[in-house]
């Protein structure tokens, strides 16, 4: 199959969590048209909490090494101690599952071969069906690593679903933070909205992520949820995304509708689409929609 | 004593207890931010801060005079951090886990290590409040070793509160194993539930006595309460959803300051996991 060029990815993240990246993106979901929708918020991903997806596809997710010493062949020499730069081997021989890096060392100068290095299951991803359209989805597992590339094989599988049934649109639900899983999330995406909210902490991580995205030169776009929560401070925000060349594509109002819309497994737009929140949103979406 | 704070889901308020928490005890106490990526906590203690210095990774450097090309560093290492390519030897630095395998197995002595900045560290104090956060660098992939630093700055003979990032991954892990108590900040709605029961998981996983705090406990169902019961969780404390403590939050104030009648909720909170942090 020959590759489309024009799938347009929309990655929404927001540095600082819970400012409301998942009920915008199940939102955009009952407005957009033709697209496939994405969770790659692996660690904590909440997005099938409003969609109810139908699991087509099961995969385990397969990444990296982890070390176990085998007792009937160990001589207790102590070289895999010595070598082990994350401490994860106890006096008595026993490797630590979560300090174990899987970087080998240990397997490699094993001088009685007693250590086995078998490849972990670090998590599931899914290929679901919603009624918003198809889903592709993951669960890393507790206190697993990795999470970066299950988050890049999340999007390589929307990406693939999203040419097979020739639809030009990925919807994406990003992770909070800066690091790992956020760089696995935004790179080589058409856009990013970062949602965030007017609080000094939402502003101080929207800082550090329109900085993350002009490093990896994204185009951003910023949003502000809760916006009258503190009305000074949206307008700080908004001075402060235009001086950084980031289109301001719209306020939220805080409104409690969100979580009940939640609870009822509905959308903002499904479940008072005529509210001022609702409004609000399918602004902020056609303002995106031309923006990308 | 270590109290760490995590959540599972962002934003339902682990700086606001972690700060208030700190502030309320005053002295003898040693606030810790974890959250490397987005640290916020020293926006609302405003520490004066003495001492700053930056956080590094070894990573390997290849001796081109010495290297005899034998790609016994390519294969030891399971990050690609490392590959020989014609000629020469490439290093990717960002990939690389600091494990220090290839230095270990090449034959020729041609590797050895250079820092590689990630991010900084810094402390000071507010009061008598020690505090101390780090923050990694913009672009940096890997935020594990900053909050190592960071944890390597706790004080045994204090009471220290560990503010940790959202999720149930590696940083999480590495910013709470090993603390005396956790406090599990979550909101009463189906995203806080379905992550709450995540953390709860790695919570059982690390062995660590924990408790919740149910913040703007007023604005979702009791999905969260008859979870905590069936599960035997203390309910530490309930925080409702209110404009004024909202208002003193997105300003970077303090709970413990502005509405001072939160000084003693938060000391109460001090004793209730003591209680709990011993019986277990």
């Amino acid at each position: 199959m020959q590759k489309k060029a024009n799938i347009k990815e929309l990655i929404v993240i927001s540095g600082k969590g819970g400012t409301g990246k998942t009920s915008l993106l199940g939102a955009f979901a009952s407005l957009a048209k033709d697209k496939v929708l994405c969770d790659a918020d692996v660690d904590a991903a909440d997005l099938y909490l409003i969609l109810e997806p139908d699991i087509q596809e099961r995969h385990d997710f397969q990444e990296g090494h982890t070390a176990i010493i085998d007792p009937a062949m160990c001589t207790e020499c102590g070289l895999c101690r010595e070598l082990c730069r994350f401490h994860a081997i106890s006096p008595e021989f026993i490797v630590d599952r979560i300090d174990c890096e899987g970087c080998g060392v240990c397997v490699y100068f094993c001088p009685e071969d007693a250590i086995n290095f078998p490849v972990k299951t670090c998590g599931e991803l899914f290929v679901s069906e919603t009624r918003h359209g198809p889903m592709v989805h993951a669960r890393l597992g507790i206190a697993e690593d990795n999470s970066g590339k299950l988050v890049t094989l999340t999007r390589k599988r929307a990406n693939e679903l999203a040419q097979k049934r020739d639809l030009n649109l990925i919807l994406t639900d990003g992770p909070p933070g800066l690091a790992c899983p956020v760089i696995a999330s935004i790179a080589g995406a058409t856009g990013v909205l970062i949602v965030t909210e007017p609080t000094l902490s939402g502003h101080h991580d929207m800082d550090r992520v329109v900085e993350l995205a002009n490093h990896f030169q994204i185009p951003a776009f910023v949003c502000i949820n809760k916006y009258d929560l503190n009305v000074e401070m949206t307008e700080t925000i908004e001075a402060y995304a235009q001086d950084k060349g980031v289109p301001v594509m719209g306020r939220i109002p805080f409104d409690p509708l969100f979580t009940k819309a939640m609870v009822e497994k509905q959308t903002i737009i499904e479940y008072d689409g005529s509210s001022r929140a609702a409004q609000a949103v399918k602004e902020i979406w056609e303002r995106l929609e031309s923006g990308l | 004593m270590i109290i760490s704070i995590a959540s599972g889901k962002g934003g339902t308020g682990k700086t606001t207890i972690a700060t208030n928490l700190a502030v309320a005890l005053g002295t003898d106490v040693n606030l810790l931010d974890c959250d490397v990526e987005e640290p916020n906590d020293h926006i609302f203690i405003q520490p004066t801060i003495t001492h700053t210095e930056k956080v590094s990774l070894k990573v390997p450097q290849v001796d081109m005079n010495k290297c005899s090309l034998c790609g016994k560093c390519q294969e030891i290492c399971q990050f690609q951090a490392i590959v020989v390519v014609g000629t020469t030897v490439l290093t990717f630095p960002e990939l690389c886990h600091s494990c220090g395998g290839c230095m270990e197995v090449c034959p020729e002595n041609a590797i050895t290590e250079i820092d590689r900045e990630m991010g900084i560290f810094e402390s000071g104090s507010r009061n008598g409040l020690e505090f101390a956060y780090g923050r990694i660098f913009v672009g940096q992939v890997m935020a594990v070793p900053v909050i190592e630093r960071v944890r390597a700055a706790v004080q045994p003979d204090k009471v220290n509160i560990i503010d940790a990032p959202p999720g149930t991954s590696c940083p999480v892990i590495s910013s709470v194993k090993d603390t005396d108590f956790l406090i599990l900040v979550t909101e009463p709605t189906p995203f806080g539930l379905n992550d709450l029961k995540l953390a709860v998981d790695m919570v059982k996983i690390l062995a660590i006595p924990h408790g919740i705090i149910i913040n703007r406990s007023d604005l979702g169902d009791d999905k969260v309460k008859e979870y905590a019961k069936e599960e035997n969780i203390p309910i530490l404390m309930e925080i409702p959803f209110d404009r004024q403590i909202a208002e003193t939050y997105s300003k970077g104030k303090l709970l413990v300051v502005e509405l001072p009648e939160w000084k003693e909720r938060f000391i109460h909170l001090y004793e209730d996991v003591v209680k709990y942090a011993k019986k277990s």
